[in-house]
């Protein structure tokens, strides 16, 4: 089942590439129909998801290279957790949303989708993974369709954000290499198997066990983004087609957080817990810091990209508070972010087909034409800046339970991230839609066609029900997170 | 008739050499002798299939050839680069049309010399055998004859003398200490491995100026920082097939026989970790120059040479895992698995680019702009080759890179691993940019690009074999592992 979920999207890559030249429209309902099929088997796994027992279910395991001497065995080794089901339900959801935004692309538009497909299939890879080199292949498989569809598709600075985004996720990988071989070497039994590495017993043979850490958290921490490495992410975000954004704020980061959780906490957990100090620091510093460059971008992306960095560091800060109930939220903020800032961006990009510019100081009183748009701005606001009801609220309300107990300083910096968060989003929602009505925009329509609505309408349900009723993913993912508290007693 | 029959597959390719200048002169239609070349190739991949088949390992003239699994992953190795070369030659000797039979005949002589090499475990023999591969390179070097060519060949000629004196002048230091040119040999009798096993303080001194002669003389041909100078523009100025050869064929002859006398021959614990610190820090200094020097080259022949220096820095970091934590077989594999990866997809790579500049008649990078819509295949196949250089999935490459430097992690080389790691995001920035000026940039006009059928033939054998490798990575791998089984 789950391989069908991860290869499926790559097929279909392979069967838009070879799609003669005229059937170019064919490209976007062929995308369609594989992204739905693929969302709805990944319902199906998680409708059959069994919530009484634990550990990885849909287990795949066959061997998949060997070679003896040099203790060289990598298996192609699928399960999921709560954890990773949870991420594979928000990827296979974007994707469905991120090709449907994509309907008005005119340009090759054989050639973006079939990209498309081929990040799904990587994504999905990350977040199925339980062999450490099998993931780590997932994990670069995503460079490339990532590049092709920034520099291609994009507009601005777009090859030079393109290569920006890849050269930070290369050196953060390599290093992730280096700390993965470490790690299997240094581990009794040598493996790459993480349900093996979970229980083994891990010495500092070659590396003491905190360099292999935080070899392997560098990666993490460049795709999440940590301050100082975020600086990728507004180029990237910025000048990437809307889709992208979206994928990229809603999937990609996501991958930091999930192999943050899934390798360095739950294979290292004691480092995980010595360090935590550092982490909470970095991450109140990217909330802090993160929000108050946001209320300083004049471009609405941009505006959106920052917020993701002030964002993410919830997520860090609770990964650093290592508890059940810290983790969990730091899970479902991931889960959380991805949608609300899906949303934002789908908003962006609706108004940027109108107005043809993302300059805040140039768009004004757009509620006037486009009441439809700014009506769900402003809900992707509220929720984005963590209003009750909505599923941001539950996350961060669970992130700082978590965390006030070990890091009171960090918590409370973190806290006063969402005052400015309440600030540039206000503001912006403020200057962007509202105020008097121009006749420089008066000829904009409102959002109208069906691939428009279904985002928002999808997003907006999520969003909401998610708020109102957290169990439905809370209980998942406090399954996947419990054994990993569980092994540090 | 013993012997003859283990040095098979040499003599099939040096016959078909043979036949092939006699053809020339008989001939009227010259198309005919790449084919006769090719059924030399054949008839020596048949012979060697039959090693295999009747589990045939022996040695030869009086242990100076030897025929094991080693020297048979080799020769199908070299073989199927042999065939690739030719294959897409076919349509570039039309710049030399007077001279295609010298052409075929020398590369099918000069790969009999790179087999023999991977065979070979006595100093003169392999003396030998190195001059026959190298003295029909620097011919096919200069083959184009113009002002290019020729200062390429003369380069090359110039600097492979010199590193061959060197590498002569190491072997004269390891037959004075042992009085034999064999590395190895039975129990009691004299041979150099056994001298390096007996030897002592007083000795240290001359066993490592030998040693570190045969370094530095090999570092030339396997194109190591500092003694690549002779790299860039031999591989500028020859003919694209032959670069392509050079790039690949003699290189992986050249860590074949690094590995067999290094292994064999100065093995013993005394000095052995001695030349793995040194093929360490030769790795480092390879890798990071190569690759900062390639990032501003603007023609695609100079690019690759360059990244082919970074690249032998790869296998230098097998090379250096070898000794350095006992494990002798597991760096050895490595390189072995990196060597073919890399044969691969260095030479999809160089067919692609043999192609493209035969057609465009341009070498510069910025001339493929918009070559997927112009050639949608060959642009995809090279893309695909970079792809694998960089080391990115599901490519040969991406298995290579993971496997060499586990190897090395295991050996207790962190820092080197790190220094490589780090050499491969260079690496993917200028690999990358000809990936997107093949996807991205205009094209500077519209017309396409048509294949020839032989060349295409031989592009989509090695792009499929890079794509095959990079999923089921497993029997070259046990490949690799069995070859080198018999240095343990």
């Amino acid at each position: 089942m789950l391989t069908f979920i991860v290869f499926f999207p790559v097929l279909g890559a392979l069967a838009i590439a070879f799609l003669p030249r005229q059937q170019e429209q064919r490209a976007k309902q062929m995308a369609a129909v594989v992204a739905t099929i693929v969302f709805v088997v990944s319902l199906a796994a998680f409708a059959l998801f069994d919530r009484d027992a634990s550990g990885f279910q849909f287990t795949e395991q066959i061997r998949w290279i060997r070679a003896g001497s040099a203790g060289f065995d990598i298996q192609y080794f699928l399960g999921v957790d709560g954890l990773g089901l949870v991420m594979v339900i928000l990827t296979t959801f974007l994707f469905v949303l991120a090709v449907l935004i994509s309907w008005n692309i005119d340009l090759r538009p054989k050639e973006y989708f079939a990209w498309m497909l081929v990040l799904e299939t990587g994504v999905l890879g990350v977040f199925t993974s339980l062999d450490l080199i099998l993931f780590f292949l997932f994990w670069e498989v995503e460079l490339v369709p990532m590049y092709m569809l920034i520099s291609i598709w994009g507009t601005g600075r777009k090859e030079y954000s393109a290569i920006k985004f890849v050269l930070y996720t290369i050196a953060g990988s390599a290093l992730m290499l280096v700390g993965i071989l470490v790690l299997a070497f240094s581990a009794d039994p040598q493996s790459f198997d993480m349900t093996v590495l979970m229980e083994a017993d891990i010495r500092d043979t070659l590396l003491p066990l905190p360099a292999i850490f935080f070899l392997i958290f560098a990666a993490f921490a460049i795709k999440l983004p940590v301050f100082p490495f975020h600086t990728w992410l507004p180029d990237a975000h910025t000048d990437a087609p809307t889709a992208v954004s979206v994928i990229l704020a809603g999937v990609l980061l996501k991958m930091g957080g999930y192999g943050m959780i899934r390798i360095c906490v739950s294979i290292l957990p004691e480092v995980a817990k010595d360090y935590g100090v550092w982490l909470a620091a970095f991450a109140a510093i990217s909330v802090i810091y993160g929000a108050l460059v946001t209320l300083r971008q004049t471009d609405l992306k941009r505006l959106i990209a920052y917020s993701s960095v002030s964002h993410m560091g919830y997520v860090l800060l609770g990964i650093a508070a290592f508890g059940q109930v810290a983790l969990t939220g730091a899970a479902l903020q991931m889960f959380t972010h991805g949608t609300i800032t899906g949303l934002l961006f789908v908003m962006v990009g609706l108004v940027y087909n109108r107005t043809h510019t993302r300059d805040i100081a140039v768009l004004r009183g757009l509620a006037h034409h486009m009441p439809v748009i700014a009506t769900v701005m402003v809900i992707a606001g509220l929720a984005s800046l963590g209003l009750p009801s909505m599923s941001g609220f539950v996350a961060e309300a669970m992130v700082f339970l978590g965390s006030v107990k070990a890091f009171a300083p960090a918590t409370i910096f973190a806290v006063v991230g969402i005052v400015l968060t309440a600030g540039y989003i206000l503001w912006m929602v403020e200057r962007v839609f509202f105020g008097p009505k121009t006749e420089e925009w008066a000829e904009l329509g409102d959002a109208s066609s069906w691939w428009e609505h279904i985002p928002m309408a999808a997003l907006v349900a999520v969003i909401i029900g998610v708020g109102v009723y957290p169990s439905a993913i809370v209980d998942v993912l406090d399954m996947g997170i419990e054994p990993i508290i569980a092994r540090l007693g | 008739m013993d012997n003859i029959d283990l040095l098979g597959p040499e003599l099939a390719l040096i016959a078909a050499a043979g036949l092939v200048v006699l053809a020339d002169l008989v001939l009227r239609d010259k198309r005919w002798l790449p084919w006769l070349g090719l059924t030399g190739v054949l008839a020596s991949v048949v012979w060697t299939l039959t090693f295999v088949l009747r589990d045939r390992q022996a040695e030869a003239f009086a242990g100076a050839l030897s025929v094991d699994d080693f020297s048979i992953f080799f020769l199908f190795l070299f073989a199927g680069i042999a065939a690739v070369v030719i294959l897409s030659s076919i349509d570039y000797v039309q710049k030399f049309e007077r001279y295609q039979g010298e052409y075929y005949a020398l590369i099918l002589a000069s790969a009999a010399g790179l087999m023999l090499l991977a065979g070979t475990r006595d100093l003169i023999a392999i003396f030998v055998a190195l001059e026959l591969t190298s003295i029909s390179q620097y011919v096919l070097a200069a083959f184009l004859r113009d002002r290019r060519s020729t200062e390429a060949g003369l380069k090359y000629i110039l600097l492979g003398a010199i590193s061959s004196a060197v590498i002569l002048y190491g072997m004269a230091f390891l037959f004075g200490l042992s009085g034999t040119t064999k590395l190895t040999g039975a129990e009691g009798e004299p041979s150099i491995a056994a001298t390096v096993a007996a030897a002592d303080s007083d000795i240290r001194a001359a066993l490592i100026m030998s040693m570190v002669f045969l370094a530095v003389g090999f570092a030339f041909k396997m194109a190591i920082v500092p003694f690549q100078m002779w790299v860039p523009d031999v591989y500028e100025g020859a003919p694209t097939p032959v670069a392509a050869y050079l790039s690949v064929g003699s290189k992986a002859a050249a860590f074949a026989v690094v590995l067999r006398v290094f292994y064999e021959g100065l093995g013993g614990d005394f000095i052995s970790g001695d030349w793995s610190m040194l093929f360490a820090v030769l790795a480092a200094i390879s890798m990071t120059v190569g690759n900062i020097i390639a990032l501003v080259q603007t023609n695609i022949k100079r690019l690759l040479g360059y990244s082919s220096i970074a690249q032998a820095g790869n296998f230098m970091v097998g090379m250096a895992a070898i000794s350095a934590a006992g494990n002798m077989a597991l760096g050895a594999s490595g390189v072995v698995f990196f060597l073919a990866a890399y044969a691969l997809t260095n030479l999809g790579a160089f067919v692609a680019v043999i192609i493209i500049s035969n057609k465009i008649g341009s070498d510069q990078i910025d001339d493929y702009g918009g070559l997927f819509r112009r050639a949608p295949l060959l642009g995809f196949a090279l893309a695909f080759c970079l792809v694998s250089l960089t080391g990115l999935p599901p490519t040969a490459g991406f298995v290579a890179k993971v496997y060499i430097f586990n190897t090395a992690v295991q050996s207790d080389l962190v820092w080197l691993v790190v220094v490589a790691v780090l050499n491969t995001v260079i690496a993917a920035f200028y690999y990358l940019r000809v990936v997107s000026q093949i996807f991205l940039a205009p094209a500077p006009s519209e017309e396409g690009i048509p294949t020839p059928w032989p060349a295409s033939i031989s592009l989509a054998a090695v792009t499929l074999g890079v794509a095959i490798v990079g999923v089921v990575p497993t029997p070259l791998i046990s490949a690799s592992e069995t070859a080198v089984r018999i240095f343990s």
